[in-house]
């Protein structure tokens, strides 16, 4: 009988204990909405183009924040929702081309331009800096004069 | 400066401008109304993909529409009475549900009790090829698998677009035709 009473407290004691600590975690777990709309904020609907789904006001895109909403419910990881909105709609849902195949060149054409402008830049400097050392190092070319001019000089020095 | 230097500038410059024209013409481009039509297979909600090539020799009504699009309402009821009444002279509707929740949509269907065949564009693979710019368009495919006139906007009255009296007598027109 002692031995019931006992095993009953444990168990009682053991589901108050599962209450207390669940109750805190549901508590400090990430808020829905805030979770929502930062997914959101990465993904694009098609009917506003180049308006985030998070802050777009149409229909189309609250029924869409409204089922990012749902699989975060159903306990979907960020990028299975990702997922499935891109097996759904395609890669317009993306903010930016995934990079694949003919995608490739949105990567790299801006990095080549990059380089080829710093190129240029270190080029034309350079160009710059060995003219103006060239002009630096020429001597100063003496103003041309007459010999008879010279000659009147150097007699005059002389008599000094 | 270097003449690779030079080239490569050239060059870039060339591609920058190819992409920007491609993009221009792609974008400026309308829907198609005549000519082959697109061909795609529509995976249907509930049942098998049906392919437009396939119906060759029907005249074929393809509705984009979406369950957030007020004037896809407008005019569902009509769609779906006018399908009752074609369906068995050779006339297949085709409904493309384009950018939609899939929960949504089928409440859709289900309160207009629409029963023509539906399905979404996955991956929104079926529209661009019609170019469309939004939600309600129709587009006819006569017998020969050509296509023979759209609807940019919502069919009804007073829409600027179709009537319904001009709907039924393309269908009666497309049905005519050899």
């Amino acid at each position: 009988m002692r031995q019931q009473v006992l095993s009953s407290g444990l168990l009682v004691a053991l589901a108050a204990l599962a209450l207390f600590t669940a109750a805190p975690a549901r508590a400090q777990g990430p808020n829905l909405d805030d979770e929502t709309n930062r997914i959101a904020k990465t993904l694009y609907c098609p009917v506003c183009p180049n308006t985030p789904l998070d802050v777009c006001s149409t229909q189309a895109c609250a029924q869409w924040r409204a089922l990012i909403k749902e699989k975060l419910q159903q306990g979907q990881t960020e990028q299975q929702i990702r997922d499935y909105f891109v097996q759904q709609y395609g890669d317009v849902v993306l903010g930016a081309p995934p990079a694949q195949g003919f995608n490739w060149l949105a990567y790299i054409l801006p990095a080549i331009g990059l380089l080829l402008g710093a190129a240029i830049a270190w080029v034309t400097l350079r160009q710059w800096v060995i003219r103006r050392g060239a002009g630096a190092a020429a001597p100063a070319e003496a103003p041309e004069i007459s010999k008879e001019y010279a000659d009147r000089i150097e007699k005059d020095l002389k008599e000094l | 400066m270097p003449r690779w230097i030079q080239a490569a500038v050239f060059i870039l410059v060339i591609v920058v401008i190819v992409f920007f024209a491609f993009g221009l013409r792609v974008r400026g481009e309308s829907q198609p109304s005549s000519g082959l039509a697109p061909d795609f297979t529509l995976k249907t909600f509930d049942g098998p993909a049906v392919r437009l090539l396939d119906l060759k020799g029907k005249v074929v009504v393809v509705n984009f529409w979406a369950s957030w699009c007020i004037p896809c309402r407008d005019e569902a009821p009509f769609l779906e009475k006018t399908w009752r009444q074609y369906k068995d002279r050779g006339v297949v509707f085709l409904g493309i549900d384009w950018v939609d929740p899939e929960p949504d949509a089928r409440a859709y269907l289900k309160e207009f009790d629409i029963t023509y065949l539906n399905g979404p564009d996955l991956g929104t693979t079926i529209a661009p090829l019609y170019r469309i710019k939004g939600v309600p368009e129709t587009y006819f495919v006569g017998k020969d698998g050509n296509l023979a006139g759209n609807s940019l906007g919502p069919i009804g009255e007073n829409t600027g677009y179709m009537t319904q009296a001009q709907f039924v007598q393309k269908l009666e027109t497309l049905l005519a035709a050899k």
